[in-house]
């Protein structure tokens, strides 16, 4: 397992590598400066603004420096907010986006496979078409759609919940819910297909025949067998999810990472772009480790160490 | 074996689950009094903004976020009354003036403090204005001191220290400033933020660290700025009792809340968790216009259709006036205003917008009065007369504007509007974001554009200027030499007899609007907020900060 997980590792600096490489020459091609003013700025300023930001150097120079830079942990200054460090930024904005994706991701998970678990052994009942329709609703409707619905419902009407706003627990309440529809509605979809698979097969017939109750047999036997495809797909949504949805976090007023990376590509702040990309990748590899490493965890016949035969 | 490792991955996950639960929770230690207005006599206002605070450093703002910042924060040798007059701040009285209009003397309050006790100085402007030109600083509104202040072009090009620049300290309450050429509205320059003072002690001290953080930034104004922590959607004021003039600042605390779309905005405000929106987007402002709440505002903003007359070395079809002239009276100016904005934008018929130059009392606006007014009838004769000259029957061109919702509506407005006004005409649309349509403007890469300018300063001349032949911002191949001289006089001859200064800008703005048509005016732009009737004294700004919060009272 060390010996996977090391060899993991190499590959995820050589993935982020590429990765920050390609992004950075990507960059180049953006129309415009960086600079705020630029309608205002003469030909003379820009010149004197591209100095001493070195955005003036040959492209090689400027990548060279880069990548130095970040092995030094040094992700540069935003060029929006001025003089603020990237990884300052990343850190203040990355709270409440990891957050409420957690959350979703967490809530979307347990009510997902709850649902799908129900439909499955109440196949063809009402429960099951009921949890198929809140399913196709929340595949189908988009999560900013879900938020405006919530806020104008649950804060402006109701007034349970603030309407927008960081600063306390219950204003990650409406957020959470509306990023969650989407992973419950996945969650539940595959769980339901998946056990309907597992329920059909030999052992589960085995298990009847020995006597087990239905319960029994679904959550000791089947829901664990029917979570391997279910949990490929959760790895990319979570990383969807914690990296932040512009549009809620917009909504909501919350200070999160998903706007500030859009506004950083229109405004060619190229160190955020740059912190970003690099910081969405880490996070995008970690959990692909991390779903293979569960992979084994709740299925030992699947050897991410390759087994010796 | 099998199954504890089932159990283990589930307690894991709910353990998690746990943590994070009392993570959020955890997060409440920000909590503000946003949205709680608390007792009636509190004097606590709640507003909305639009956009984060990108600096808090008044030298490199060049936004109208920051500038917002420092309407409140900061003052300098002016500030802007209700009426957008500047008047002393921490000037006191007027200054005296040589007599060729070049070289000012302020005196400074000797009661103006820094929130942190250190007294006001001359020597904190002299600071403040060097580090603004010192192309070391990097300052992108540093082109404000261009051919204002003596020596700053030379210093901004590297061909002069900063320390040569025409600003001295005499002594801690006399400043000295040397003017390239007599400047009429200086004093509207010096109420601006870029040429407010700054504590040198305090910015050397911090470093690259100044104005990242509230704590980080010294106040000199009627508020200080608190709980910002520098890229945040939150933050204060509250009232600086080192102010000279506190007496008369009754908020005590103002919250501010970032809300970027406008829907959100309005719940806040329909719940009673802000007092003052932020400015309503179109639809917005079109279904509020008749809200009791709505208050309308004019801004300095002039829009126009920019004619490209050069396009990669040849002239394009826009280079004939009878075709520019058609095009710019061809279209219904109030239907857009009216029925695409409905925010208090209305129609213009030149380039100088209403408000922002005045003389003995009267406004430049209404003194040059409709220089090119819709009249669809004489565009078409225009339009007729310009094909027959090109030796055309029919022309393409194309509009070329940015990629919002609101002016992709627009777009389709116009090309409805001159389409069937003029015959023969296809207007292809162009929608593009902001970066792509400001670089092919700067290649002259474009036909027909959708632009607009606000005032850099409280003159007629922050627009005219523009136009001059091979001006910066001009970038339309237009050029008259007739015109160039009439701006150049008004600059140099001019500086120190206002009559004639007037009589020439208005003449330059006859030719080039209604002469040469070199641009088509469509209107100057307003905008629309919600504020409840119990906040009284809110004053917003055409120039320099959008509000200042000074004289506001809540009286509920």
């Amino acid at each position: 397992m060390a010996k996977y997980i090391s060899k993991r590792i190499v590959y995820l600096i050589l993935t982020l590598f590429i990765i920050s490489s390609f992004t950075f020459f990507l960059m180049k091609f953006l129309p415009g400066t960086p600079f705020r003013a630029e309608e205002k700025l003469s030909d003379e300023q820009k010149i004197i603004l591209e100095e001493k930001y070195g955005l003036n150097d040959p492209i090689p120079v400027q990548y060279g420096r880069y990548m130095v830079n970040i092995v030094k942990g040094d992700l540069g200054v935003s060029f929006q907010f001025d003089n603020q460090p990237v990884t300052k930024l990343l850190i203040n904005r990355m709270g409440p986006s990891l957050q409420l994706g957690f959350q979703a991701m967490f809530i979307g998970t347990i009510v997902g496979i709850l649902l799908g678990v129900l439909a499955a052994m109440f196949q063809n009942t009402w429960i099951d078409y009921g949890s198929t329709f809140l399913a196709v609703l929340g595949k189908s409707i988009p999560s900013f759609v879900f938020a405006a619905v919530l806020q104008y419902i649950i804060g402006v009407k109701l007034q349970w919940l603030p309407v927008a706003s960081w600063d306390s627990f219950a204003s990650s309440i409406m957020p959470t819910i509306a990023l969650a529809i989407f992973p419950i509605a996945t969650a539940a979809r595959f769980m339901r297909t998946e056990l309907i698979e597992v329920l059909g097969s030999d052992y589960i017939t085995l298990a009847k025949a020995k006597g087990n109750s239905k319960m029994e047999i679904s959550f000791k036997h089947a829901v664990r067998n029917a979570l391997i495809p279910l949990i490929t797909v959760l790895g990319p949504m979570a990383v969807g999810l914690m990296t932040g949805s512009m549009v809620v976090e917009q909504i909501f007023a919350i200070p999160g990472i998903g706007e500030q990376f859009v506004k950083s590509i229109q405004t060619n702040d190229f160190p955020i772009i740059m912190g970003t990309t690099i910081f969405f990748a880490f996070l995008l590899t970690v959990i692909i480790l991390i779903v293979d490493i569960l992979y084994g965890i709740i299925d030992p016949r699947i050897r991410v160490a390759g087994g010796k035969k | 074996m099998k199954k504890s490792k089932f159990y283990l991955f589930t307690a894991i996950a709910l353990s998690l689950a746990l943590v994070l639960s009392a993570c959020g929770a955890g997060s409440d230690k920000k909590s503000s009094s946003n949205g709680d207005s608390g007792s009636k006599n509190d004097q606590v206002l709640n507003m909305i903004e639009t956009a984060e605070i990108p600096t808090g450093d008044p030298t490199l703002a060049t936004d109208a976020a920051s500038f917002s910042v420092f309407g409140q924060t900061l003052e300098g040798l002016y500030t802007l009354n209700d009426k957008d007059v500047p008047v002393p701040a921490l000037a006191e009285g007027k200054p005296s003036i040589s007599e060729d209009g070049k070289v000012y003397t302020f005196k400074i309050r000797k009661d103006a403090k820094w929130s942190n006790g250190d007294p006001v100085t001359a020597k904190d402007f002299v600071f403040s204005w060097r580090r603004a030109v010192d192309p070391k600083t990097g300052a992108q509104y540093a082109y404000m001191f261009q051919g204002v202040v003596k020596n700053a072009n030379e210093i901004m090009n590297g061909k002069a220290k900063p320390d040569q620049l025409g600003v001295e300290a005499v002594d801690d309450n006399t400043l000295k400033v040397t003017l390239e050429n007599a400047v009429p509205y200086l004093d509207s320059l010096l109420a601006f933020a870029t040429f407010a003072p700054l504590n040198e002690k305090f910015v050397t001290e911090k470093g690259d660290k100044f104005g990242t953080n509230s704590d980080n930034m010294l106040s000199n104004g009627p508020f200080e700025l608190k709980d910002w922590d520098g890229t945040g959607l939150t933050w204060k004021y509250v009232k600086n009792d080192n102010y000279y003039d506190k007496a008369n600042v009754k908020i005590k605390e103002v919250n501010v809340q970032v809300a970027k779309t406008p829907n959100t905005a309005i719940n806040l405000y329909n719940t009673g968790k802000t007092d003052i929106t932020a400015a309503l987007s179109a639809e917005y402002a079109k279904q509020y216009q008749n809200n009791k709440d709505a208050l309308k505002m004019v801004e300095s903003s002039s829009w126009y259709l920019k004619f490209n007359q050069v396009r990669n070395g040849k002239k394009t079809p826009l280079a004939n006036e009878n075709i520019r002239k058609g095009l710019a009276m061809a279209f219904d100016k109030k239907a857009y205003t009216d029925t695409i904005l409905s925010n208090g934008s209305f129609p213009s018929n030149g380039l100088v917008p209403k408000g922002v130059h005045q003389l003995n009392g009267k406004d430049f606006r209404d003194a040059s009065g409709d220089l090119l007014t819709t009249d669809k009838a004489k565009a078409k004769e225009y339009w007729e007369k310009g094909l027959k000259e090109l030796g055309v029957k029919s022309l393409t061109l194309e509009l070329l504007s940015d990629d919002t919702e609101n002016a992709k509506k627009t777009s389709e407005f116009f090309q409805d509007q001159l389409q069937r006004s003029l015959p023969g005409l296809t207007l292809k649309l162009t929608n593009v974001p902001f970066k792509i349509r400001i670089q092919k403007q700067d290649k002259q890469d474009y036909e027909i554009q959708m632009a607009g300018w606000g005032a850099d300063y409280l003159d007629s001349m922050t627009y005219l200027d523009l136009f001059v032949t091979n001006g910066g911002n001009n970038k339309t191949g237009y050029s008259n030499k007739k015109y160039d001289q009439l701006i150049n006089d008004a600059k140099v001859k001019y500086g120190n007899d206002l009559e004639k200064r007037w009589e020439t800008l208005l003449q330059a703005e006859k030719i080039l609007v209604q002469e040469d048509a070199a641009i088509a005016p469509i209107y100057q732009r307003g905008h629309l907020k919600l504020i409840k009737p119990y906040v009284k004294g809110f004053e917003e700004h055409l120039f320099g900060p959008d509000y200042t919060l000074k004289n506001v009272t809540i009286e509920k």
